[in-house]
């Protein structure tokens, strides 16, 4: 091969457009909010068309074995850096650029404007998680993660105040250690295994020595520390509720995704590396999983119906929502991934419109507006109710009802939305796969979710009643289209994500049946020959 | 060496855990440098204990077990990098919240007697 065909170079479009869209925002000055606003809408369709065209190409049968393999710098594989877009990537990009695109629009009418540099940050964001969800090298992924934080810092405390301040606090320094625990983790796999790259690393584990692998088994579980920090398992997940409910709307919705981010880097490195013909260390620590994901559910449940208000009450949902994920993946097995796989794609994109949601039913009660009065006044936005800019939409409450009713169903995982399908294949998928009896751990599990449910739903009952029912209280507030079509289109998505289940749990199939094949996938990145030069071309190096 | 290099690691390391569940957000980010500073060893430590190797060679075909392992380098170069980058950003939000709260207390308000 000589000519790279362009197609692969999508796969490297996600880090560098919002890289370099990002870049280009710096410079422009603050008060030219439509341009830069206009430059991310950009730069957010474009990835989703992208994002789009790569799990075409990976599920079309593009690349061989659905796999998409992109050597950076054009260095063989455990050399260099190679960047992966299979199926399971490709659906992580999906779902981020969605979720971008809603809350872009969701944040032009007011929140872009509460602080400094939304925009180039929000870019700086997409960047890091599409990296962190395409890199197969994991101090590369480390280098992701940092990039992917160090935007969400500054978003935390996007439109600064007091509350934001203290919780960005806690939150910056939970993160900081995290990042060195990761980097102890990383350098132990090094020093174990001599390699980074993620398929390689499962290629190779099962050959390493007893004490080789003993050490690599340390390092994994530092890793697993950093990353479970990030995906809030119990008891690592304290900083995770007084961030969610401090942090603005659109960033809080863009927090669902980054817990979701450390959910899949446990998925995608313990596949890979302690998946099957693993010799000695397969299977380690996947019932670790499983117990700390029932405990972060049961933490995630209590909370749940201990808070009062809604931010507070959507960060217990994450936690449960990754808790969940934690104990599925732990539990392991194909068709249970894949309905774990379908439960991520439902709750993550009913919290986000959750989170949307939260601050526009806030503007009933009047005093919920106070909070960002000082910021608005320090920044001399002007938000008079008379405002010819957009069009008040009728029937607000009844719209903002509808769409609380339906993200509460999904999060409870009620019928008749995607909550309760993901749900129920996962029981289903949980007790077919132990025929001859099965163990206490899966009932256990199976318990705690239904008993998680019935939390969400009290819990969510209570703030919808408290909301919409408070008798002389309720005044319907005035919301632009630019407010209600992201979530209305989230919401419409999880509707969509039901009637096309069976399609949704084709593509989730394959996934997982690639996922599990980690001989084929360490195969296809660590053959992915470079590109060479023509014969012709003017002299050697 | 290497039992110098892992004591230091450890006592540097032991210092910054104790320096940061200290109440202080100056005692919080001097652990925070500590810790780095110890992981920055760790990771330097992980391609083993070489002195006096060069880490390149420019002609092939030479064992490689005569030279140390450029890629610690390289890492530990991106990792002081980030973390330089991190604790600036860090400090820049101690001193907003210093300024806004009026304590330097982490959770941003005197404990109450």
């Amino acid at each position: 091969m000589t000519v790279l065909p362009w197609l692969n170079h999508l796969i490297i479009v996600p880090v560098l457009l919002p890289l370099i869209v990002g870049a280009l925002m710096i410079p422009i000055n603050q008060k030219r909010h439509g341009l830069k606003f206009g430059l991310g809408l950009a730069s957010g369709m474009l990835l989703w068309a992208v994002a789009v065209a790569l799990l075409v190409l990976a599920d079309g049968g593009y690349w061989p074995g659905g796999i998409g393999v992109y050597l950076a710098a054009n260095w063989a594989a455990p050399f260099g850096i190679a960047l992966v877009a299979d199926r399971l990537s490709a659906l992580m990009l999906v779902l981020t650029a969605t979720i971008a695109l809603a809350v872009l629009v969701f944040s032009a009418r007011r929140w872009d404007r509460v602080g400094v540099s939304f925009h180039p940050l929000f870019q700086f964001l997409l960047m890091g998680l599409n990296g962190a969800f395409l890199t197969n090298d994991l101090f590369n992924l480390f280098v992701f993660f940092e990039v992917m934080l160090a935007a969400s810092y500054g978003l935390v405390l996007h439109g600064y105040n007091l509350r934001r301040i203290q919780a960005g606090m806690q939150y910056i320094a939970v993160n900081l250690v995290a990042s060195l625990v990761f980097l102890i983790g990383v350098s132990l796999i090094y020093a174990a295994s001599g390699t980074l790259n993620i398929a390689d690393l499962g290629a190779r584990v099962a050959l390493l020595g007893a004490q080789d692998a003993w050490l690599l088994q340390v390092g994994a579980a530092v890793l697993a520390l950093a990353f479970l920090t990030k995906g809030a398992m119990w008891p690592l997940g304290f900083w995770l509720p007084t961030t969610y409910a401090s942090a603005s709307a659109p960033v809080g919705a863009m927090l669902v995704l980054m817990t979701k981010v450390g959910v899949y880097a446990v998925l995608r490195v313990w596949l890979a590396v302690f998946g099957e013909g693993a010799g000695a260390a397969e299977g380690f620590g996947f019932a670790a999983l499983t117990l700390g994901g029932m405990a972060t559910v049961l933490f995630g449940a209590i909370g749940m119906l201990a808070s009062q208000d809604g931010g507070r009450m959507a960060g217990y949902g994450a936690i449960v929502s990754s808790g969940t994920l934690l104990a599925v993946i732990g539990h392991s097995g194909g068709a249970v991934l894949a309905s774990g796989l379908y439960y991520l794609l439902g709750s993550t994109l009913a919290m986000a419109a959750f989170m949307l949601l939260i601050e526009l039913t806030e503007r009933i009660r009047p005093p919920g507006a106070a909070l960002i009065a000082i910021t608005m006044e320090a920044f001399a936005i002007e938000d008079k109710p008379e405002d010819p800019v957009g069009v008040g939409i009728p029937g607000t409450l009844a719209f903002l009802g509808l769409s609380f009713a339906a993200c509460a169903l999904v999060i409870a995982g009620m019928p008749p939305l995607a909550g309760f399908v993901a749900k129920f294949s996962l029981f289903h998928a949980m007790l077919a796969a132990a025929p001859e009896g099965v163990p206490a751990t899966t009932w256990g599990l199976i318990g705690l979710m239904i008993l998680a449910g019935l939390a969400a739903i009290i819990a969510l009952m209570r703030l919808g009643v408290r909301t919409f029912w408070a008798a002389g209280a309720v005044t319907p507030p005035r919301l632009q289209f630019s407010e209600a079509v992201p979530v209305g289109a989230l919401v419409i998505l999880c509707v969509l994500l039901t009637v096309q289940a069976g399609t949704v749990f084709d593509y989730l199939d394959r996934t997982t049946a690639g996922l599990l094949r980690s001989g084929d996938y360490a195969a296809r990145v660590l053959g992915e020959p470079p590109v060479l030069r023509a014969p012709g071309a003017e002299g050697a190096r | 060496m290497e039992l110098v290099l892992a004591i230091s690691v450890g006592v540097v390391f032991g210092a910054g855990i104790w320096l940061i569940l200290r109440p202080r957000t100056f005692q919080l980010i001097t652990g925070l440098l500590l810790m780095s500073y110890a992981v920055n060893l760790v990771i330097f430590a992980m391609g083993r204990l070489w002195v006096d190797k060069p880490p390149i060679t420019p002609t092939p075909a030479i064992d490689p077990a005569q030279f140390a392992d450029p890629l610690p380098q390289g890492l530990v170069l991106t990792a002081i990098v980030i973390g330089f980058a991190t604790t600036a950003l860090y400090l820049v939000m101690m001193i907003g919240a210093r300024g806004l709260s009026g304590s330097d207390h982490v959770d941003g308000e005197e404990p109450r007697e």
